[in-house]
């Protein structure tokens, strides 16, 4: 019989998001031949379509109206709400995102229904759709499924790969208008801050600075590293209470989690609560002047050595393996 | 201003987690407030000390969850109430609604909690709670600021600061960075422990339990597979750097 699954796939400026594909390799896992459509918001690309189709998509349903442009709770809310009464589906798959982080609990209340978030992994196990989760920052897993009514899930970023494409598939799209009032939250203004845009969740690789960086100065080597990397920056709690950068960067059981393909980690100790955050990446090098730092013990590939004289060097070597390359 | 703190107890973020017979095995941890409902407290106590008011800290537990509400009160909450009823304890959706039930007769200006528990992580009961009560909620704050009927909001968003305006009244939760939680100070404690907690079951939140049973179900808990063991690398510095780049150009798609 099947069942409908919707997917948001979420544009953030002017890009459709990775995780989407991710996403719709979820729904195509659980779907059992029911339909899958694509819900995204506002006039797109053509190439949006196409990508979102060739990854499993059966429908692609732009949705309407000015408020979504840009992200309030109650806009993404209300248009939610009238997308799911129009569709009826029995399934919702969403990224684990800022902007899905934020509404997607709103609407499962709306909805009167559970919602699992932040899953690592779907499956279908004697008949039942398992969602796989960590908890405690990924100290532990949860494996999970619904009981009672539809079935609501956000996905994390960078777990369950893309899947393979089809691009001999055509594009089906349907438009939707939706109304929206009353928002009660008004984003005055967005600052952006100096992590130069890669965001940590989606970030493939990682470069992370501890304790061992002694000062704000100290950050540039490892800033320099991910810029050649084209990696985001993180750090450990200890940086981040020495005030050697913003908590936005800071990677453990309080701060972001991350599960990037390499993780760098620079000057840090491998605190319990930092190695939460990181031991779910999938190569984990340390770099760091204490040989019994804990952080060598999760570790793929270790450095012993002073990051002000290493990271410098690897950052020499791969600008040049990336310029051979180039070139 | 009426402040209300929906906190929960979880293990100190030092805890190592053990798993026995697929559950997260308790033994001997030790508990603290939820880091993140933390910074709210502390939000709520300073904005209390600024605009006056009361500072009631809320939570849903048992008996042993009495010791974050004592430490709440010695910090400087006014009030704390405990759901202490096992009929009561269930997901996201069920946690939300008995919230819901414990505030309906309350007054409230401001509602606060963290953004996520460093336990389960789900990131859910707060954003459900306001919508429950139909007010509007702002996540993962990093700053607040309170003018009259209006509050100025930061919100972390994935590393870039939204700047907010809402009115009250309205749910926030609180990011890391938001404020620096206090210590509770020897006198504070002392009060704390002669303050009452008020303790309510099902029948005080006239709560129908067919309502709230829980969406989800746990199925089974486990520990991340171990990693393997690693390498450290030999030899001059420029040998081993050299050697790593070729490691990771093996592992990982390295392109700048």
């Amino acid at each position: 019989m099947g069942r409908e699954v919707i997917v948001f796939a979420e544009v953030k400026n002017g890009s459709l998001r990775n995780v989407s594909f991710e996403v719709l390799n979820a729904a195509k896992r659980i779907h059992d031949g029911g339909k899958i459509t694509a819900v995204i918001f506002g006039e797109q690309p053509d190439s949006f379509a196409e990508l979102l189709t060739s990854h499993g998509a059966d429908e692609i349903l732009v949705v309407n109206n000015e408020e979504l442009t840009s992200y309030t709770t109650d806009a993404y809310t209300q248009a939610f709400i009238s997308i799911v009464e129009e569709k009826k589906p029995d399934v919702i798959l969403m990224p684990h995102t800022a902007s899905c982080k934020d509404f997607a609990p709103r609407l499962a209340s709306h909805l009167s229904c559970g919602l699992i978030t932040d899953c690592t992994d779907v499956n279908i196990e004697n008949g039942n759709i398992v969602f796989t989760r960590p908890i405690y920052a990924g100290k532990a897993f949860q494996k999970r499924e619904v009981i009672d009514g539809k079935i609501f899930a956000t996905i994390r970023p960078n777990n369950i790969p893309s899947g393979l494409e089809d691009s001999s598939r055509t594009v089906n799209k349907d438009t939707m208008n939706v109304n929206i009032d009353n928002i009660r939250t008004v984003v005055k203004e967005v600052v952006q801050k100096a992590t130069d845009g890669v965001d940590l969740s989606e970030a493939k690789i990682i470069v992370s600075g501890g304790r061992g960086v002694k000062s704000t100065k100290g950050f540039e080597p490892i800033k320099e590293l991910a810029e050649v990397l084209g990696a985001a920056v993180g750090a450990s709690r200890g940086a981040c209470d020495a005030e050697y950068c913003d908590y936005s960067l800071q990677i453990g059981q309080t701060g972001k989690v991350v599960t990037p393909d390499l993780y760098i980690a620079c000057g840090i100790s491998g605190a319990i609560q930092h190695l939460a955050g990181m031991s779910n990446s999938k190569i984990i090098v340390a770099i760091n002047k204490d040989p019994e730092a804990p952080i060598f013990d999760i570790a793929d590939f270790g450095i012993v050595g002073d990051l002000f004289e290493v990271v410098p060097m690897l950052t020499e070597h791969f600008r040049k393996v990336i310029n051979k390359q180039a070139s | 201003m009426n402040l209300l703190v929906c906190l929960k107890q979880t293990f100190d973020t030092e805890e190592k987690v053990h798993i026995e017979n697929g559950k997260v095995s308790e033994d001997g941890a030790k508990f603290v407030i939820n880091p993140y409902d933390e910074y709210a407290l502390e939000e709520a106590i300073q904005l209390k000390e600024k605009f006056g008011g009361e500072v009631t800290a809320i939570t849903i537990g048992t008996s042993q969850a009495e010791s974050a509400l004592r430490t709440a009160l010695a910090m400087g909450a006014d009030h704390a109430v405990l759901v202490n009823d096992e009929r009561l304890i269930g997901d996201e959706f069920t946690t939300s609604k008995v919230l819901a039930a414990v505030m309906k007769d309350k007054e409230f200006d401001l509602i606060l909690s963290g953004y996520m528990s460093v336990d389960n992580g789900g990131g859910q009961s707060g954003i459900r709670l306001a919508e429950e009560l139909d007010i509007a909620h702002v996540n993962a704050i990093t700053k607040l600021e309170v003018q009259g009927n209006q509050v100025v909001l930061e919100r972390d968003v994935e590393g870039d600061v939204e700047i907010i305006e809402a009115e009250l009244p309205i749910l926030i939760t609180a990011q890391q960075g938001l404020n620096e939680p206090r210590y509770p100070s020897l006198p504070g404690i002392m009060k704390a422990k002669r303050k009452p907690i008020q303790e309510l079951k099902a029948e005080d939140l006239s709560i129908d339990l067919d309502q709230i049973q829980a969406k989800t179900k746990i199925i089974d808990q486990v520990l991340p597979p171990k990693r393997q063991e690693g390498r450290i690398l030999q030899g001059e510095m420029n040998d081993q750097v050299n050697e790593l780049v070729n490691l990771l150009q093996g592992e990982v798609n390295i392109n700048g």
